[in-house]
C-alpha cells in the first residue's frame, strides 16, 4: 500500500453519524433529545463529544452503541447503518460493569467465551490487554477486591480483548476522583495510541475531554445539536503534564465560553422545573 | 500462632462462649428454683440423656431419616421453584396475577393442612415430603423473580452490546446476577421444609426425629425430649453448612 493510500485510508471516516434526530414522547408530550446531529470519526482518531447534562450525550451513545434503534438519520459504519449493537462497536457504560462473580481475567476473556474462542487462545488474549490496562498482577482477583478506577480498567480491557473497530465510551470516569482520573487518562491515551483505537468518548468533563481528544464536539442544551467542533492541536504523544500548559488552558477557556451559556440554559430549566414541582406539591 | 488462631477465629470463639454462658446461665437458674426444672430440664441432664438417645433411641438413624425426607423436599422446591420464578420473572401477566397468592402461600400454615396430605398421601414419609415440598416452595419462586428483576440494567446493557443471545443472557449474566438473592430464598425455603418436616413428623408420629421427640414428650422423658431437639439443630446446622459450602462454590468473590 502507497503512502498516499495510507493517508487516505486514516482519512476516511471509520464512523459517520448523519443528521441524527431522536424524539422520546408521545403527542404533545413529545421531547426532541437529539437533533439533527452531524459528524464523523475518522480512523485512529480520538473523538469527544461534549455538552451539558440534558444535551442527549447519553441518547447519543445508546444510538451509536445500536441500544437505541428507533432514531431518524443514519449513524453509519461504512456503508452499514446502526439499527442494532455493532461487532465493530465496544461499548464501555459509565456505570461499573464488571461481572462480580467472576475473576479480572475471567472478565476480560468473557467476549473471547462467548465467540467460543479455545480456553488457552482466550486466556493468552485477555492476559495481554490485562498487561495492557495494567493490571496484570490483579488477574485472579475479583471486582470486589478492586477500587472503582481498577474496575473500569477491567470493563476496558474486556472491549478492548474483541478489538473493536470503535471504542465507545460513556463517561467512564464519571465516579472516580479528579487524580484517578487524570492518571487513568493517561492509560487511555497510551492504549488508544499503541493501537491506534479509534474512539469516540461522550463526556460532560472539559478537561478530560482536551486532554484525551484530537476533536470535540460541543453540543447545545436540549434539543442536543452539534453547536462547534473543535480542533485540539495539542501534541501527541500526550500525557496529563499536558494539563499545565498553555496551549490546555485556552483550549479549555475557548470550549468553556461555548459551553456556559447551554450550561447556564440547563441549570435554569432544572431549577424552574423544581420550582414548578414545588409549587404544585 | 495462638494469637494468629484467636484472631482469625474471634467470632466463633466469642459465639461458642456467649452459648456456654446461657447454657451455665440456665444450669445456675434452674438449679437454683428460679426456672421450673419440669418444663425445662437442666442442660446438664439434656448432656447426660445424649447417649440415652443415641444408643436407647437410635437417634442418628432417626436423623438421617429426617435429613433424607429435608433433601428430597428441599431439592424439590429449588428444582421446582427456580424455573418457575424464571417462568414468572418473563411474564410480567402471571407476575401480577400469581406474585400475592405466592406470597400467601408462604405465610400459610401449612402444617395444619396434614389430614389433606393424609387423605391423598397416605401415612408415609411421601405425606412428610410433599409438605416440605409445598411450604418450601414460595420463598424460592419469590426470590427467584426478585433476584432475576433485580439484575443491575448496565449488565444486562453489557450483554446486549455483546449481542448476546436470549440464553446466553440468561445463562451468563441473569442468573449468576440473581444468585446471592435466590440462596436467600433457598434458606428461607430450607427452614420451611424442616419446620414442617418436623413437625409432620411429630403430628402423625412417623418417620424421624419429629417422632421421636413426640415419644419422648408422651413419655415425659424432658431431657431427651430436648436432646432430641438438640438434634433437629444440628440436622439443621449440617444442611446450612452445606449450602453455604455449595454457594461460595457457584458464587466465588462475593
Amino acid at each position: 500500500m502507497s503512502i498516499s493510500e495510507k493517508t487516505s485510508l486514516a482519512q476516511e471516516p471509520a464512523l459517520v453519524v448523519d443528521d441524527v434526530v431522536k424524539r422520546f414522547g408521545r403527542g404533545t408530550e413529545i421531547v426532541t433529545a437529539v437533533d439533527h446531529v452531524s459528524f464523523t470519526v475518522r480512523q485512529g482518531e480520538f473523538v469527544s463529544v461534549i455538552g451539558p447534562s440534558g444535551c442527549g450525550k447519553s441518547t447519543l451513545f445508546n444510538i451509536i452503541g445500536g441500544l437505541l434503534s428507533d432514531y431518524e438519520g443514519a449513524v453509519k459504519i461504512g456503508e452499514e447503518r446502526i439499527s442494532a449493537p455493532h461487532p465493530a462497536v465496544g461499548m464501555v457504560f459509565q456505570e461499573e460493569s464488571t461481572f462480580p462473580w467472576r475473576t479480572v481475567i475471567d472478565n476480560v476473556a468473557f467476549p473471547l467465551e462467548l465467540q467460543g474462542v479455545a480456553k488457552s487462545e482466550r486466556m493468552d488474549r485477555a492476559h495481554h490487554f490485562i498487561d495492557m490496562v495494567g493490571l496484570a498482577s490483579f488477574e485472579k482477583a475479583f471486582p470486589s477486591q478492586l477500587s472503582g478506577g481498577m474496575k473500569q480498567r477491567v470493563s476496558i480491557a474486556r472491549i478492548l480483548v474483541s478489538q473493536p473497530k470503535i471504542l465507545l465510551m460513556d463517561e467512564p470516569f464519571a465516579a472516580l476522583d479528579e487524580q484517578t482520573r487524570l492518571l487513568l487518562g493517561d492509560k487511555i491515551t497510551q492504549i488508544q495510541q499503541e493501537l491506534n483505537q479509534t474512539t469516540l468518548l461522550i463526556t460532560h468533563n472539559l478537561t478530560e475531554a482536551v486532554q484525551l481528544s484530537d476533536r470535540i464536539v460541543v453540543m447545545t442544551y436540549r434539543p442536543g445539536q452539534v453547536k462547534r467542533i473543535v480542533d485540539i492541536n495539542l501534541p501527541r504523544p500526550r500525557t496529563s503534564d499536558v494539563v499545565g500548559s498553555d496551549a490546555f488552558g485556552h483550549y479549555v477557556a475557548e470550549i468553556w465560553n461555548d459551553l456556559r451559556e447551554e450550561a447556564s440554559r440547563g441549570m435554569a430549566d432544572s431549577e424552574s422545573a423544581a420550582s414548578r414541582r414545588a409549587t404544585h406539591g | 500462632m495462638a494469637e494468629a488462631f484467636l484472631r482469625r477465629h474471634t467470632p466463633e470463639l466469642f459465639g461458642l462462649a456467649t452459648l456456654l454462658v446461657c447454657v451455665l446461665g440456665f444450669e445456675a437458674l434452674i438449679r437454683g428454683g428460679v426456672v421450673n426444672r419440669y418444663i425445662i430440664p437442666p442442660p446438664s441432664d439434656i448432656l447426660l440423656a445424649f447417649e440415652r438417645v443415641i444408643v436407647e433411641e437410635n437417634i442418628l438413624a432417626r436423623c438421617r431419616d429426617t435429613a433424607f425426607e429435608m433433601l428430597v423436599a428441599g431439592g424439590a422446591s429449588v428444582l421446582v421453584g427456580v424455573p418457575i420464578g424464571v417462568l414468572l420473572y418473563r411474564s410480567a401477566l402471571w407476575r401480577r396475577a400469581m406474585e400475592d397468592w405466592i406470597g400467601a402461600l408462604a405465610a400459610a400454615p401449612i402444617v395444619l393442612a396434614f389430614p389433606l396430605f393424609l387423605v391423598l398421601f397416605g401415612r408415609s414419609p411421601k405425606t412428610i415430603i410433599v409438605m416440605g415440598f409445598v411450604h418450601g416452595l414460595a420463598p424460592i419462586i419469590l426470590k427467584t423473580v426478585e433476584g432475576l428483576a433485580s439484575t443491575r440494567p448496565v449488565l444486562i446493557n453489557v450483554g446486549r452490546s455483546l449481542k448476546m443471545t436470549q440464553s446466553q443472557m440468561f445463562w451468563k449474566i441473569l442468573l449468576p446476577s440473581a444468585m446471592p438473592i435466590i440462596f436467600t430464598g433457598i434458606r428461607l425455603s430450607w427452614t420451611f421444609v424442616l419446620i414442617t418436616i418436623v413437625g409432620i413428623e411429630y403430628l402423625i408420629n412417623l418417620g424421624g426425629v419429629g417422632q421421636l421427640i413426640n415419644e419422648l414428650a408422651e413419655r415425659y422423658d424432658l431431657p431427651g425430649t430436648y436432646a432430641g431437639i438438640c438434634f433437629v439443630i444440628l440436622v439443621s446446622v449440617l444442611f446450612f453448612l452445606a449450602l453455604e459450602r455449595v454457594e461460595s462454590w457457584l458464587q466465588p468473590g462475593r
